[in-house]
């Protein structure tokens, strides 16, 4: 019943309108006016709003910086990351000059030369003089842009060094394993046929480096100032390991391994010090406590923490997908290591037959 | 200038369209229509009404993601009680209404809707043709456009819903029905419509090339045919190099699907099995998706770029600045646009010294973009601009155009895309430069054509609400999207709430709903007013805007052959806008030049 009332209201909507159109033409035209014609005073009233428009576009972009920018994440927390956001920075100052350049001529000549009668035209169909600038000056910019962006690119994607330690971030629908290699630095071998309900990453038993792996869940500690290799891989679908406070991110494809290395610089316990992260987290409480309230409920207050988020779209429970990412003091990692027992420790299934669906 | 043509519905002379004088059915004049004009408004209306459906979705997901878990009784009304649950929105039916929404902007509306519309009008029309080279294979391309129009939106009648696995459908999420309910039927529909699809764009764009290659009219010069022409050929070639590789792409996925290959597929273990598909690569799928997937946001954005540049020229009362650069420019995107995919690769894994390559070509466009800017602008100063509702949304063009073009070189910098790649800075970032820019080209071209199209004009003070409206809301929307990428915020996330992370932004997404809300209102006065003026709108003279290419030459009736006697001839460049020593300010291309004369901008 009630869909048949919407609809019978929206129909009812749109006849209205017509009338008022209908009537409106017709008061037009009976002032012997066509209301299609462009007047001078519709070109008028045209080019003072573009000229409204060029200064509310301003207003509204600094508008935008100034209450959303301290809503961005906090100073990165990875070596290459500080790099990273003085190129973001670097890059951000030219495209606002050109965006300021451009916008004020577009929109100061659509509004100086809105038209009128006696206004002359420049009869101007090219000037190779001009264009020759504003090919070669963009492509200036763009030279040195791209050997910036470059120089960071090979300098971040460079081999890891030997020494770092390396460890496994295995993606499924809709967790994330980290898989450390212990005290050989290296991962056993490990095979998806092999996957049982207790052994997750489908790991060999039977592969030396792999006796002395540890396996965690939910939260993964990474020590300060040591350069982590991470390998990636999936087990179902492709999911892509995001870690935004360290300016990280790297796929993981089913069927291959994918690699990317950095090095936290600031433990969890000096960001949660930061000033920045502590005006963050305030307001992030005091936003959930007066929901809370408004619903009844208490709320744990909410503490900064690290995080490892899925950023390729994976089904239903994507927007769910996460870890906790713990940067210790090389000491506490140490400790936190200590607790966490190989994982051929306790014993597993065997894999029964090898499941093929045809 | 009202050299009226009425009265010549009599006879078309010597030429060979005598036939079309029958009178014909209402079904071969108005349904399976072979002729060019027909054509156009049927892919018009059809993408009008696509666009407005993709537009609901959009506002269904913006609802979610301002309130999340909020009780809507709109969401309700719309998706009924098993996806809209007492008004709130189910997680996989979200990531459906993402996957068609975006689906039905790329492709129905922006590339068979504006493509399909523009290029059947105007390329008859502009280049002097009575139709295109096959008007049957023109015909064949619209019902395969709307049949694959049906298809997609049947999805959202299957008992698991439509695709969800994101427009670009990556496998193994789109391979394998047992990742998501999305990855059943409704894939298998996705992937037929597709295919439907391409043959559409396939026979269209054949039809284009051939079409302005062969049928141009006597003096139509390739260095006298309007820019949108150029743009709409180009444009043509594009998709007929790229469409196919999408066309194999989508072939391998329906094999993998259903006849267990593993092309994208190897090492899975899903759903309590491992499978026994090995040796292949998603990758190769991205490849190949990216292959068509790149050209495809020049497909969308040329043709709008083509309309502005007519539009921008005709209502300033100029000539476009620097004719040949910007065929010279449109020419260079169009090349570019096929080494530049792996961009959206970067964090694939893919090799980074290719990576680099990648970055090179990729920054490289923004050269040719910015010549197109720099002479849009210059084409303003100094002019003498009249603001019908067409010009307005050119100018808005080429204001977003620009805003949207300069984050992409931050998108492009390969180091800069590991920190924002899939976050909302990307759906920010194109959303603007080929979303909104080509959106705001296509309502120029049915303002300023809208004469040509069904011989009256549409309400203007409509048309400058809609405008403002649109405008305002598309920054409105998409400019603070670009924070939340900056913050950390993934795209085709259902909620930003799971975890507390993301809490203090939840103002910015309500600031974007609101604003998508003003957008989707003043859409609907387009709407009527489209409709409206289709059958009530004042009837338009024959050359409403005093310009000088050759569709305004035609009576303004349905002529069949477009022109009732001989073809016209053509004798100068369609830009003599304010020539010095002319009685007006526009010459037609058809006014012989006179003696001493320099043609293409001399004077």
């Amino acid at each position: 019943m009630i869909k048949v009332l919407v609809y019978v209201a929206i129909i009812l909507g749109v006849l209205a309108i017509g009338y008022l159109v209908r009537v409106f033409e017709l008061a037009s035209s009976l002032k012997g006016a066509k209301p299609e014609v462009i007047t001078e005073k519709d070109n008028r009233l045209q080019a003072r709003l573009m000229l409204l428009f060029l200064f509310a576009f301003f207003a509204y972009t600094i508008w935008n910086l100034v209450e959303f920018a301290p809503r961005m994440l906090p100073v990165s927390a990875s070596e290459h990351g500080v790099e990273i956001d003085w190129l973001f920075n670097f890059n951000m100052i030219i495209i606002f000059i050109v965006l300021a350049i451009t916008h004020v001529a577009l929109f100061w000549f659509a509004y100086k030369y809105y038209g009128r009668k006696g206004i002359k035209v420049t009869y101007l169909a090219h000037d190779n003089k001009l264009e020759m600038i504003w090919t070669i000056i963009p492509a200036i910019v763009l030279a040195v842009i791209i050997i910036f962006g470059l120089r960071s690119w090979n300098k971040i994607t460079e081999d890891a060094n030997p020494n770092s330690m390396v460890v496994e971030l295995y993606a499924k629908q809709y967790d994330w394993t980290a898989r450390y290699s212990g005290t050989d630095n290296k991962l056993g071998n490990a095979n998806y046929r092999l996957i049982t309900p207790t052994n997750d990453l489908g790991m060999d038993s039977t592969s030396a480096e792999g006796v002395d792996d540890i396996v965690v869940k939910n939260e993964m500690h990474i020590p300060v100032g040591k350069e982590v290799e991470f390998k990636f891989r999936s087990r179902d679908v492709i999911h892509s390991a995001y870690f935004p406070h360290f300016r990280a991110q790297m796929n993981c494809v089913p069927g291959m391994t994918t690699y990317f290395h950095f090095t936290p610089t600031i433990t969890t316990e000096q960001m949660r010090k930061d000033p920045y992260v502590i005006q963050q987290v305030k307001d992030i409480n005091e936003i959930r406590s007066a929901k809370a309230k408004k619903e009844g409920r208490t709320e744990k207050p909410y503490e900064f923490n690290y995080i490892l988020l899925c950023n390729k779209i994976c089904g239903k429970s994507h927007y769910n997908m996460q870890m906790t990412v713990i940067v210790d003091s090389e000491a506490d990692y140490k400790k936190w290591l200590a607790t966490k027992p190989a994982f051929f420790a306790k014993p597993v299934d065997a894999p029964k037959e090898v499941a093929i669906i045809k | 200038m009202s050299d009226n043509h009425g009265h010549h519905e009599s006879h078309h002379g010597h030429d060979s369209h005598d036939e079309h004088h029958h009178e014909q059915s209402f079904v071969a004049k108005y349904i399976f229509s072979q002729d060019h004009k027909t054509i156009s408004r049927q892919f018009l209306i059809t993408a009008v009404i696509m666009a407005f459906l993709a537009m609901l979705m959009s506002f269904i997901f913006r609802l979610q993601l301002a309130w999340p878990g909020e009780k809507f009784a709109i969401i309700n009304f719309l998706l009924g009680d098993k996806w809209g649950k007492g008004g709130t929105i189910d997680p996989s039916v979200y990531m459906a209404l993402v996957t068609i929404h975006g689906t039905v902007m790329v492709f129905m509306v922006l590339t068979g809707g504006l493509s399909g519309t523009f290029s059947n009008l105007l390329i008859p029309y502009q280049i002097g043709a009575r139709d295109m080279a096959s008007g049957f294979l023109n015909m064949l391309s619209y019902w395969f456009f709307f049949l694959s129009s049906v298809i997609m939106m049947w999805g959202f009648f299957v008992e698991t819903g439509p695709a969800s696995g994101g427009w670009t459908v990556y496998p193994p999420l789109s391979a394998l029905p047992q990742a998501m309910d999305g990855s059943k039927l409704g894939m298998t529909l996705w992937l037929v419509s597709m295919s439907l699809f391409i043959v559409s764009a396939l026979l269209g764009g054949l039809n284009y090339i051939v079409t302005v290659i062969q049928l141009r009219t006597k003096g139509m010069s390739m260095t006298r045919l309007p820019l949108t022409i150029w743009a709409f050929f180009v444009t043509a070639i594009l998709g007929v190099l790229s469409f196919p590789v999408l066309f194999s792409a989508a072939l391998l996925l329906i094999f993998d699907r259903s006849f267990g290959t593993s092309f994208y597929l190897s090492d899975i273990y899903i759903g309590g099995q491992a499978l026994e598909q090995t040796g292949g690569s998603p990758i190769l799928y991205e490849h190949l998706f990216w292959f068509l997937g790149h050209p495809e946001v020049y497909i969308i954005i040329l043709p709008a770029l083509g309309l502005t540049s007519e539009i921008i020229s005709v209502n300033s009362r100029k000539p476009i600045f620097g004719y040949r650069a910007m065929i010279g420019s449109i020419i260079a995107i169009g090349f570019l646009s096929f080494i530049v995919w792996g961009h959206h690769m970067f964090m694939t894994g893919m090799n980074p010294f290719l990576g680099s390559v990648f970055v090179f070509t990729t920054l490289l466009i923004a050269i040719p973009s910015a010549v197109k800017a720099f002479n849009y602008i210059t084409t303003l100063w100094r002019g003498n601009i009249r603001y019908t509702p067409a010009m307005l949304f050119a100018i808005g063009l080429v204001s977003t155009f620009i805003s949207g073009g300069l984050t992409g070189i931050i998108l492009a910098d390969s180091a800069l895309d590991i920190n924002i790649h899939d976050t909302q800075f990307v759906t920010a970032h194109f959303h603007i430069v080929m979303g909104v820019s080509a959106i705001l080209g296509m309502c120029a071209g049915v303002y300023h054509w809208f004469p040509k199209l069904f011989l009256r004009h549409m309400n203007k003070n409509l048309g400058y609400i809609h405008f403002w409206g649109t405008f305002i809301a598309a920054y409105g929307v998409f400019f603070p999207m670009h924070f939340l990428g900056l913050a950390g915020v993934p795209r085709r996330y259902y909620s930003n709430s799971a975890f507390p992370m993301f809490d203090n932004l939840i103002d910015i997404n309500i600031f974007i709903t609101s604003f998508a809300a003003l957008a989707a209102a003043v859409q609907v006065i387009f709407l009527f007013n489209f409709f409206y003026s289709m059958f009530r709108g004042p009837k338009s003279e024959q050359n409403p805007w005093n310009s000088n290419t050759l569709e305004w030459t035609t009576p303004m009736a349905n002529t069949h052959g477009n022109w009732p006697g001989a073809l016209p001839v053509v004798h100068r460049w369609p830009y003599d806008y304010s020539k010095p020593g002319k009685e007006h300010d526009y010459v037609p291309q058809t006014v012989p030049l006179a003696e001493g004369e320099i043609d293409g901008g001399g004077h």
